[in-house]
This record gives structure tokens, C-alpha cells and sequence, in this order.
């Protein structure tokens, strides 16, 4: 690119937005969709529900260790229309990019997102860029929005969890969020924990080889697993009890946990789901799920109860019980 | 096993859970000062496990919430201040003052950063030499070392816009002060691990030898806090007051003296206003004459009046331990983390906030 910083002008419509477009983003992120060069981004409808998302994406630092925001706003899209049970189709792009953002960055943050919608094979269909004056926003943001297909005899929702039901988790809990909280505060691990952020509409599809009656599946994202489990605590009028011995979370993450005085429960992950099956089903899907890397830690931690709906309990190592809350505010470590 | 499962190993905790229950000690109350334990002692469920002649107290040991409404005034007042911005840890903004929170301040349009170091708030100073850098300092001894820190590193530095507005507090006067109330009866103190990191254990020794309370300091794990209260059981039992330390891997009986020194260099004491207790003799620290320039009191002109709490919060109370959280007609109704109309609804160390996040639905 000629400019080592973005322009207002690069969001004006004029040849140096139309230079931004060309040179960067569409080779970045070519595809036949893109290349229709349409105002949209024609499908062949083959059948099944649709399912659409989006989500924006803000987060600080832009890079961290094991990604970047360009990975998150293509795995955090299809990962919400996996858990859905979706096939993604395709994602749409908004960049609002800050005047003064380095050019080189930008190519950085491009070249991260080409790559993971290219693993995931996921094409980046449509997309748009604005630029904003210099303060108006931390660098940039990127917004990305997702269509999907859901077969007809899906139907995972976040009021189908039933008592005696099993609930899993994909892998271990915490690692994105000590990621960036440990770039954020520059506190440096020897064992550096990196974070999590990865597709995981392959394993949903292989899950649903197993069974298709899957209860609930959710991305525990911000708020972690606390919050998550709580939504689908009060969507389904149930209990959940889970054990705190039963959940996987590495001795760095616990480590990290203790020094800055976090809860992994409430930390975000990026890769991670949630799933509420049928007892009878949960060994074969457990099973299942581990064939896949991003399911290889896969476990059981608790499950569905009858008593006290909306409320998610956890037993402690020492036998003792306590409930776990929704997040409320920020999660800030301790003071003293 | 790593040394943080060891902490939390079950079989171990079921066999000191045994031993408390086999004790023959009636009714006992046990109160922990400290925040940091209460958090941790319903995190790991220690509450529900005791036997029901076990009382567990909650003391005035959360930094956050012991913070006068007038102190909050004048961090308000600071943060409006022309060319001022106010530095201070995150729980500190959410916590209502007489009329606003400085998170209502900042929505405003006025300048007030989380920082999560005294050395991040130097770094600001740093960054924008034409501001006037504040750091709302508030804390027990645990943080003071880091306040004192950041005042020589400042000189050293030559930074001139640069200070702190220091509302710390020093916990052996407040416990001191509790006891001297006598409203509540306590047979046993879990004591402090961080701040007796810094002060050392033997700092705790009058509460066994002029008020025959038995104490042990304790760490912050599940085990840690078995083994002190089991501990404090035992004394009591015996009827031996004395002072056990169970956080000998971290607390010496002298203390940390070279933190401590330089908390002693930069400050000295004085009153201090507590939330719950009032004026509290020799029991804030404030800048020595000689880092005057480093004193946000002294360097801006901020007067304000007419500080009051608000009528149907009864953080005092529960800060004296002289009522439980649930005693308190607007907790989980019209004082929510979310909305609180106190500090211990918002502190992440507070026992509003604990009880509300921990054990709302159990009750």
C-alpha cells in the first residue's frame, strides 16, 4: 500500500477508498461470491432453515498471544451459528477503521482473517469499510455477520435442556481471557497462555453425527461459563449443577487466576462450547468429540436438575456448595 | 500434584472438615477481617460445610468498602477539577458517593482512569505532562507499599504533575477499634494474609494477649482456611488464646520490613474517617511534610460539604459485622451490583456482593 497509515480519505468513496478495497481486501479475501462484485452476495438456496448472526468485535489489544481480533471476528461469527447447528455459508466484513491506524497492522489483521476463513472454509462474502476521525474509535473494529444453514431436524435451543441431562464442555475454560488480560496488565507467564479462538463448526457437525437430538449448545464467550450456564439455567427453567474438580482448566489458567484474582468461571473463551445432551447420548458424544483437536479435552461437567430453576450450583473440592452467578460489571482483579 | 491443587485437595479438606464438626467448642463466632477471605470462603463453599454452631463473621477488612462518603466526595471533587485526571483501582469507581460515583463522573465527561498499578498511574503522569496526574490511593498496608513506591520513583523520576490523594488505612487500629465498640462477640479471628505479609504476624498478637482472642493468619485457599479456622477451634477449646500462623510459606512474624520501610518513609499517621466506624485515631496514612508536592490535598484547593450516606443502606453495619448482609432491608431488592447504594454491594471484596453472588439462592 502507498499510505503507511490510514486516511480519512481511505473511507471517503473516492480512488483512495476504491485503492484500499482493491489492493487489500479483495485479494486478501477473493472468493466467487466477492467477485461478482454485486451490492450483495448471491446463495443458491439449497434447502434447510437459515440461520443468521452478528457480532462486533472491540477488543484490546488488537493482537494477543495466540491472535487477533481478525481470527475472533471469523471464529466468533461461525461459532455462533455452529452452536446453533449451523453450516456457516458465508460472513460479511464491517471495518471501521481509526484515522492514523498503521497500515501495516491492518495488512497483518487481513492476512489473519483471510486465513482463518480459509481454514474454516468459510468465504467472506460482502463486506464495507469506514473511516472515522482520529479518537473516534480504539484502532479499529470489525463487525462481522454470518448466514447459515440448520437441517431440518435440528433443533437446538436454548429452552430444550431437560433434568438428567448431561452437560459437557468442549475443552479448557479460561485460556482467551488470561491471554489478553495478561497483554493488557503485561504480565508475563513462563508458561505463556495462549488464547483459544478457533471454529468449531466441524465438531458441532460431527457431534450431530451422533445424535441430533443435542438439547443446547452455546459459545460460553464474555461473562464465560458462569453466564452461560446461567441463560440457559433461566431459558429452560431448569437447575444445573456442576462440579468444580470436574472442570478442565490448565494449571496456567489457575495460576494466572490466583495471581490476578479472577474467576476462570467468568473468563472469556473463544473456541470453546457448551452442550446439554441427553444422558444416554452423552458417552457416544463425548467420545465423538474427542476424534476432533478441537474437542480432544472434551469432559462432562455436571448436569441438569429439576430443583431450584434459573439457578446454576457448583460443588466445590472441599464438598461445600455455592452458586454461581451471572457476571455483573467487569471482572477486575483484587485490590489487596 | 502442583502446589495449587494441594490447596485444594479433597481428601484433605474432608478429614480437617471432620476434625471442626468432632470439636467441642458450643457456639462460637469466628470473624474473618479481611475481604479477600470472605471471597474466598464463599467461593469454595467453607460456609456451607461448617457446623451450625459455627458463626462465621464478616469484617471491616474490604478496602473498598470501608471508604467514607466524604473521601468519595473529594475524589468527585477531584476528578472535576480543571486539567485533573483521577487514577484508582476499578471497584472504586462503581461505589456511589453522597451524590454521584466517579463512574457517573467519568459518563460526564471528566477524566477518571482505571489503573491497575500505582506504577500504570506514574506512567499516565508520564504520557501527558500537561495534566495533572492523580492517583486516588486506597488500600490497607497490602497496597501502601506500591503508593509509597510510586511517590519515590516520582521524585527519582522528577515528575511534577504527579500525586496522590491518600485515603489508605491501616487494619490493626480498625480491628482495635471494632473490638473497643464491643458490639459483637468474637471468639476467634481469621487474620489477615496479605496485609500480614507486609506488617508481619506478631502484629496480631494483642488480639490473644489483651482481648484472649485466639487468631490465625491464614492464606486464601479452601485448606488454608480450614486449617485456620479448625485452629482458632482448637484454641478456643483449649481455652488458649494464642497466635497461629497457617501462611508461613508467605507470612513472616516480622513482616516484609524493607516494604514496610518505605511505606514509613513517604507516610505518616494520621486520623482517618472509616464508613461504619467514623474517626478512627492514628489509623490513615498520610504524606510526610517532606513529599508535600506529591500530596493531591495540599496541591488542589478541594473543599466538600454536606457528605451523607444514604438513609437505607446499612453498609456500617454490616462492615462491624453487626449485621449480616441479609438483615439489610434493601439487599438484593433496591441495592443490586448493579445498582448498589453502597460499597459492599460493589466491592468484589464486599460481603453484600459475596452474600449476593455467593449465597443469594442458598438462604
Amino acid at each position: 500500500m502507498k499510505h503507511k497509515q490510514i486516511l480519512l480519505a481511505h473511507g471517503s468513496g473516492g480512488s483512495m477508498m476504491h485503492d484500499l478495497i482493491q489492493e487489500l481486501f479483495l485479494p486478501a479475501f477473493d472468493n466467487p461470491y466477492l467477485r461478482q462484485g454485486n451490492d450483495q452476495a448471491l446463495f443458491e438456496n439449497p434447502g434447510g432453515r437459515i440461520a443468521f448472526t452478528t457480532d462486533s468485535y472491540v477488543v484490546q489489544p488488537l493482537e494477543f498471544p495466540g491472535g487477533s481480533i481478525g481470527e475472533l471476528a471469523v471464529h466468533g461469527t461461525i461459532n455462533d451459528l455452529a452452536v446453533g447447528g449451523a453450516k456457516p455459508l458465508g460472513l460479511s466484513v464491517g471495518m471501521i477503521l481509526e484515522e492514523g491506524l498503521e497500515m501495516e497492522l491492518l495488512e497483518r489483521i487481513v492476512a489473519n482473517m483471510k486465513r482463518a476463513a480459509d481454514e474454516a472454509g468459510v468465504p467472506l462474502v460482502t463486506g464495507d469499510t469506514k473511516v472515522v476521525e482520529r479518537g473516534s474509535c480504539d484502532k479499529m473494529f470489525i463487525n462481522t455477520s454470518g448466514v447459515g444453514l440448520v437441517a431440518e431436524d435440528v433443533h437446538i435451543d436454548g429452552h430444550n435442556a431437560r433434568p438428567g441431562d448431561a452437560v459437557l464442555v468442549s475443552g479448557s475454560l479460561g485460556d482467551h481471557g488470561v491471554a489478553v488480560m495478561s497483554e493488557r496488565r503485561g504480565v508475563q507467564f513462563s508458561t505463556p497462555v495462549v488464547s483459544d479462538t478457533q471454529p468449531l463448526h466441524r465438531l458441532v457437525a460431527r457431534m450431530l453425527e451422533v445424535t441430533k437430538d443435542i438439547r443446547v449448545m452455546r459459545d460460553p464467550t464474555r461473562g464465560g461459563i458462569a453466564t452461560t450456564l446461567n441463560e440457559i439455567a433461566t431459558q429452560s427453567r431448569v437447575g444445573i449443577h456442576i462440579e468444580e474438580t470436574a472442570l478442565p482448566i490448565s494449571a496456567e489458567v489457575n495460576g494466572a487466576c490466583e495471581l490476578l484474582g479472577l474467576d476462570p468461571l467468568y473468563l472469556a473463551n473463544e473456541g470453546k462450547l457448551i452442550a446439554i445432551v441427553p444422558e444416554e447420548a452423552a458417552e457416544s458424544i463425548l467420545s465423538a468429540m474427542r476424534e476432533l483437536p478441537e474437542g480432544k479435552h472434551a469432559c462432562r461437567i455436571g448436569h441438569v436438575v429439576e430443583d431450584r430453576p434459573g439457578i446454576v450450583r457448583m460443588r466445590t473440592p472441599i464438598g461445600g456448595t455455592r452458586i454461581i452467578n451471572v457476571l455483573s460489571g467487569e471482572m477486575l482483579p483484587r485490590i489487596c | 500434584m502442583s502446589v495449587l491443587t494441594a490447596f485444594r485437595d479433597s481428601e484433605r479438606a474432608r478429614s480437617i472438615i471432620e476434625r471442626i464438626h468432632r470439636r467441642n467448642t458450643g457456639d462460637i463466632s469466628i470473624m474473618e477481617f479481611c475481604g479477600g477471605h470472605t471471597v474466598a470462603i464463599f467461593r469454595s463453599g467453607i460456609r456451607s460445610v461448617m457446623p451450625e454452631s459455627v458463626r462465621m463473621l464478616s469484617g471491616p477488612g474490604c478496602p473498598v468498602c470501608v471508604t467514607s462518603n466524604a473521601d468519595l466526595d473529594r475524589a468527585v471533587a477531584l476528578a472535576k477539577t480543571p486539567g485533573v485526571t483521577i487514577t484508582t483501582y476499578g471497584d472504586m469507581l462503581k461505589v456511589p458517593g453522597s451524590r454521584e460515583s466517579l463512574m457517573q463522573v467519568r459518563a460526564q465527561g471528566y477524566p477518571v482512569e482505571i489503573v491497575y498499578s500505582t506504577l500504570d498511574a506514574l506512567k499516565l503522569a508520564e504520557e501527558q505532562p500537561d495534566r495533572e496526574i492523580v492517583f486516588f490511593a486506597i488500600g490497607f498496608e497490602t497496597t501502601a507499599p506500591a503508593a509509597a513506591a510510586a511517590v519515590l520513583q516520582a521524585r527519582k523520576r522528577g515528575l511534577k504533575n504527579f500525586s496522590i490523594c491518600s485515603v489508605m488505612k491501616l487494619t490493626i487500629p480498625g480491628a482495635r477499634a471494632l473490638l473497643a465498640m464491643g458490639e459483637v462477640k468474637v471468639d476467634g479471628v481469621i487474620g489477615p494474609g496479605h496485609v500480614s505479609s507486609i506488617i508481619g504476624s506478631d502484629a496480631w498478637r494483642f488480639l490473644p494477649e489483651e482481648h484472649g482472642i485466639p487468631v490465625a493468619i491464614s492464606g486464601f485457599e479452601p485448606l488454608d482456611l480450614l486449617a485456620a479456622t479448625d485452629a482458632i477451634m482448637e484454641m478456643h477449646e483449649q481455652r488458649r488464646p494464642a497466635l497461629v500462623n497457617t501462611y508461613s510459606r508467605v507470612v513472616r512474624p516480622e513482616g516484609n520490613r524493607k516494604a514496610w520501610g518505605a511505606v514509613e518513609e513517604v507516610f505518616t499517621l494520621d486520623e482517618a474517617g472509616w464508613r461504619g466506624f467514623g474517626i478512627i485515631p492514628e489509623s490513615g496514612l498520610v504524606l510526610r511534610e517532606e513529599f508535600a508536592d506529591f500530596d493531591a490535598d495540599r496541591r488542589f484547593d478541594i473543599t466538600v460539604e454536606d457528605s451523607e450516606e444514604h438513609p437505607a443502606c446499612r453498609c456500617g453495619e454490616v462492615l462491624r459485622g453487626v449485621i449480616t448482609p441479609h438483615e439489610c432491608k434493601v439487599f438484593g431488592t433496591a441495592c443490586t451490583p448493579e445498582s448498589p447504594l453502597g460499597p459492599c454491594m460493589v466491592s468484589s471484596e464486599g460481603s453484600c456482593a459475596a452474600y449476593y453472588h455467593y449465597q443469594r439462592q442458598l438462604a
